[in-house]
C-alpha cells in the first residue's frame, strides 16, 4: 500500500520535471508572420557605397549627440564598429567582395524582429512591436537590467553606461514617430543610391525576390531577415554570403520567445505539483515516524508484559514456596507441641501410674 | 552571551577587522563612484557585454550558494531528517544573508535601482514572457520567506515569544513555499540564457540548462552548508551548544553522502546533454578542454571524493571536497555568464572585470561576513536559546 503510493508520487514528480524540459520541440506550431500591412526596410548591400549619409541623417532626426569624427570622414570605416548609445545605425566596410579589391558595405541597425527577443526578455515590457513594424522602447518603465542586450541575437541595443542617474537603452526606432506622421525613416529618405527602400514588408520580399530572379549573378539567393529568428522587418540582399558582411547565418529560424517557452510553461506545473509532491514526502516521513514510534511503543508494552509475566510467575512460585514453608512450619510446630504434650503426659503418667495412652503410642509409631 | 561584549571591546584591532575595514572603505569609494559616475566609471561593461561579474558572481553564484537554506530545511522538515535540525538555522541565516546581498548587488548593477526598490514598473507592467520576471518575483518572495524563517532566532534574541511561536507554527508551510520558489528561480537563472543560443558556447548552452542550474543548486547548498560549518567550527566554536557539536559529524557524513549522490546525477545529465545536442566534437577543442575541466575536475572528482570520504568516515576529506565543490559551482556560473558567453567575439570585444567591479564584489561578500558574525555572536543560531530548548 505504502509502496504504491510512493510510486504514484514519484510519477507525479517525474511528470513535473518532464514538463520543465520537454516543451521546446512542440512550440513551432504557430508562426507569427507580422502585423498585416506592417512596414519594413529592404537594404540592398550591393548598392551601398559606404557614404555614411544614412548615419548623419539618423543622427539628425533622432537628435543624437555630435560624433567625435564628422560623418564625412571615411577613415572611420577602417574600423569595425557597432551600434551604441550615440549611434543607432552604422555602416561597416567588408573586404570580401566577389571582385577582389572592391570593398563591400553594409548598414547595421535594429532589425525590428517580428517576434523580438528584447521584448520577450524584458521583465517590465518596455519593448513593443507596433503594428507599423517598428519595435519601440519605453524608457519610463525601464529598470536598466540590460537583459534585452543579452537576448538580442543581432547585438543591437546599447546602454548609456556613463549616465549615472537616468540611463536608458538606445536603439533604432525605425523612426516610428516619423512613420506616424507619414514620413520615411531618416536613413531611407537620405540614401543617395536606393540601397535602402521602405515599404510594406510583404512587398519588399516580393521586390527582393524579383531582383534575385533578374540578376542571379549579382545576388546570393537568400533574403536575410525573411526567416532569421522568425523573421525581421528589416531585410537584406547581398552579393556575398551574409556572414562575410557581418550577418550571422547560424541564428536559425526559431523566434526568440519560442526558446524560453518550455521553461516558462513549466513554472505553473512546478507551482501546482511541487507542493503536492513535497507534502507527500512529508506525510510519508511523518507516517514512517509514527509507525516507528508505534512499533517502539508496542515493543515496550510487550517487554513490560513479558517482564510482568515473569514477575508474576516468580511471585507465584515464591508464594507457593512460602505456603509450603508455612505448612511445614505449622506441621513442625504441631508435632513439637504434640511431642511436648506427650512428654508431659508420659512424665505425668510415670509419676501418676503405669497406664500409657494408646493414641500417643500410635503417633509415636507414625513418626 | 554577556561575556562576549567584554572580549569584543578590548580587541577591535584584529587582523580580520583591519582587513575588513579596508575593504569596506574601498567598497564605499566604489559605491560613491558608481552612483555619481554611472556604471561606466567603475565597470568594464560594454554594449557587447552588458552583464559582468556583478551578475555572474554576485547574482548567479550568490543565489546558488545561498541554496543551503532550502536544502537543509527541506531535509530536516520535509524529508524528516531531524538529526540535521541544528544545521537549519545557520543555513537559513546564510541563505537570508546571501539573498539580501544578491539584492544589494543588483542595486549596483541595474541602471535605475530606485525602480527596483519601489518595484513600481515591475508590478504595473508585468513582463510575464520574461524569465527575468520570474526570477525577480521568486527571489523577492523567497527573500521574504527566508526573512520569516530566520525571524524566530531574532525574536528569541529580542525576547518576543508570542510572535516567535506563531512563526514556528508555520515552519512547514514556509519550508514548502521556500522549496517551490527555490526550484523555480534556481532553474530560471539558468533559463535566462535559453534566449541566447547564438552567444553562449554550445557546450554550456543546452535545453536542459534550467535543470542543470536547479540540480547544481542542490549540490551548492549541500557543499556550502559543509563549507560554512567548517569555517564556523573554526571561528565560532565557543558559540555552539552540545546539540550542535554532537550533530555536526553526522551532518558532515549525511550531507557528504547526499552531495555524492546528487553529483553523480548531475554528471549523468550533463553527459546526456552533450549527447542530446550531439556536442561530442566540441570536446576536442580548446573550449572542450575547459568544459572537461569542469565536468571531470569539478563534478566527477568531488563526487568520487565525497563517496570515498563517506565510505572511510573521513570527515576532513569531506570538508575539503565541499570547499572544492563550492569552487566548482562558481566556475560553472562564471562559465555560463562570462567565460563561455560571447565566445564568438574577438578578444578585443570580450569582457574582463574592472578593478572597481572586483572591489565591489569583495565588498559585498565582506558585508555578508560581518553581518553573519554579528548575528552569530548575538542571536541563537549555533545554539538553542535556553528558554526555547524544550521545543522542536
Amino acid at each position: 500500500m505504502s509502496i504504491s503510493r510512493r510510486k504514484f508520487l514519484g510519477w507525479i514528480g517525474a511528470a513535473g520535471l518532464a514538463t520543465t524540459v520537454g516543451c521546446r520541440a512542440e512550440a513551432a506550431g504557430k508562426h507569427f508572420t507580422g502585423y498585416p500591412g506592417s512596414g519594413g526596410v529592404l537594404h540592398d548591400a550591393t548598392l551601398c557605397i559606404g557614404c555614411r549619409v544614412c548615419e548623419a541623417a539618423c543622427n539628425e532626426v533622432n537628435n543624437l549627440p555630435e560624433p567625435e569624427k564628422p560623418f564625412k570622414d571615411q577613415a572611420v570605416l577602417e574600423n569595425r564598429r557597432r551600434t551604441d548609445a550615440k549611434a543607432y545605425t552604422i555602416v561597416n566596410k567588408y573586404e570580401a567582395g566577389r571582385d577582389a579589391g572592391k570593398p563591400l558595405f553594409r548598414k547595421n541597425q535594429c532589425n525590428h524582429c517580428l517576434e523580438p527577443a528584447c521584448a520577450s526578455a524584458c521583465f517590465v515590457e518596455a519593448f513593443t512591436k507596433t503594428p507599423s513594424g517598428a519595435v519601440v522602447y519605453d524608457p519610463s518603465v525601464c529598470v536598466g537590467c540590460r537583459y534585452c542586450m543579452i537576448a538580442c541575437p543581432f547585438e543591437i541595443p546599447a546602454y548609456e553606461y556613463d549616465n549615472a542617474t537616468t540611463p536608458v537603452v538606445q536603439k533604432c526606432t525605425m523612426c516610428h514617430p516619423r512613420l506616424q506622421k507619414g514620413k520615411l525613416p531618416g536613413c531611407v529618405e537620405k540614401c543617395p543610391t536606393e540601397s535602402l527602400a521602405y515599404g510594406e514588408r510583404k512587398d519588399l520580399i516580393r521586390i527582393a525576390r524579383e531582383r534575385i530572379r533578374k540578376h542571379p549573378e549579382r545576388y546570393v539567393d537568400h533574403i536575410y531577415g525573411e526567416h532569421e529568428m522568425g523573421g525581421t522587418s528589416w531585410l537584406y540582399l547581398s552579393g556575398v554570403p551574409f556572414t562575410q558582411v557581418g550577418l550571422r547565418e547560424d541564428l536559425g529560424v526559431t523566434p526568440a520567445p519560442q526558446l524560453t517557452k518550455g521553461a516558462l510553461g513549466a513554472v505553473p506545473m512546478v507551482v501546482g505539483l511541487w507542493p503536492v509532491f513535497l507534502t507527500g514526502v512529508w506525510a510519508m516521513s511523518k507516517r514512517k515516524e509514527k509507525i516507528a514510534s508505534e512499533e517502539q511503543q508496542d515493543a515496550v508494552t510487550a517487554a513490560i508484559e513479558l517482564a510482568n509475566g515473569e514477575a508474576a510467575e516468580k511471585l507465584a512460585a515464591a508464594m507457593e514456596k512460602a505456603e509450603k514453608d508455612k505448612e511445614t512450619a505449622i506441621e513442625k510446630e504441631v508435632k513439637k507441641a504434640v511431642e511436648e504434650a506427650e512428654k508431659a503426659w508420659e512424665e505425668k503418667a510415670a509419676s501418676a501410674g503405669e497406664e500409657p495412652d494408646a493414641g500417643a503410642q500410635d503417633e509415636e509409631e507414625e513418626s | 552571551m554577556s561575556d562576549h561584549a567584554a572580549t569584543d571591546s578590548k580587541s577591535y584591532l584584529t587582523t580580520f577587522n583591519v582587513i575588513a575595514g579596508i575593504i569596506v572603505i574601498f567598497g564605499l569609494i566604489a559605491t560613491i563612484m558608481r552612483f555619481t559616475g554611472g556604471l561606466g566609471a567603475v565597470t568594464n561593461l560594454s554594449d557587447y557585454n552588458p552583464w559582468g561579474i556583478w551578475i555572474g558572481f554576485d547574482l548567479l553564484c550568490g543565489v546558488a550558494l545561498a541554496a543551503g537554506g532550502y536544502v537543509t530545511s527541506a531535509a530536516c522538515y520535509i524529508f524528516g531528517m531531524k538529526r540535521f535540525h541544528s544545521a537549519v538555522r545557520p543555513a537559513i541565516l546564510t541563505g537570508f544573508l546571501g539573498y539580501s546581498l544578491v539584492f544589494l548587488a543588483l542595486l549596483y548593477d541595474v541602471g535605475r535601482p530606485f525602480r527596483l526598490v519601489l518595484a513600481y514598473p515591475f508590478v504595473v507592467q508585468q513582463g510575464t514572457s520574461s524569465l527575468l520576471f520570474e526570477v525577480g518575483l521568486c527571489v523577492a518572495l523567497y527573500l521574504n520567506v527566508l526573512f520569516l524563517e530566520f525571524c524566530p532566532a531574532a525574536l528569541e534574541w529580542l525576547g518576543i515569544r508570542k510572535l516567535r511561536d506563531i512563526l514556528v507554527k508555520i515552519t512547514m508551510v514556509l519550508t514548502i513555499f521556500g522549496v517551490v520558489l527555490s526550484t523555480l528561480h534556481q532553474s530560471s537563472l539558468g533559463a535566462l540564457y535559453l534566449i541566447a543560443p547564438a552567444k553562449l558556447h554550445p557546450l554550456w548552452y543546452s535545453q536542459y540548462i534550467p535543470v542543470y542550474f536547479f540540480v547544481s543548486s542542490v549540490i551548492a547548498g549541500l557543499s556550502m552548508v559543509l563549507f560554512e560549518s567548517t569555517l564556523a567550527h573554526k571561528y565560532f566554536h565557543h558559540k555552539m551548544d552540545e546539540t550542535h557539536l554532537g550533530e555536526s559529524d553526522g551532518l558532515t557524513m549525511g550531507f557528504g553522502k547526499a552531495a555524492a549522490i546528487v553529483l553523480a546525477g548531475y554528471f549523468t545529465i550533463k553527459v546526456i546533454g552533450i549527447a542530446a545536442d550531439n556536442n561530442w566534437h566540441h570536446l576536442a577543442t580548446g573550449w572542450g578542454a575547459w568544459y572537461l575541466v569542469e565536468l571531470i575536475g569539478f563534478i566527477a572528482l568531488p563526487c568520487f571524493l565525497f563517496a570515498m570520504g563517506v565510505r572511510d568516515g573521513n570527515l576532513k576529506l569531506i570538508r575539503y571536497t565541499a570547499a572544492w565543490t563550492v569552487l566548482g559551482i562558481i566556475v560553472n556560473r562564471l562559465n555560463v555568464s562570462v567565460i563561455a558567453f560571447n565566445y564568438h567575439l574577438p578578444a578585443a570585444d570580450r569582457y574582463f572585470p574592472h578593478f572597481w567591479e572586483i572591489v565591489t564584489s569583495v565588498f559585498i561578500v565582506t558585508v555578508g561576513i560581518l553581518a553573519y558574525r554579528f548575528i552569530v555572536n548575538n542571536m541563537p543560531v549555533l545554539y538553542e536559546h535556553p528558554e526555547y530548548k524544550e521545543e522542536h
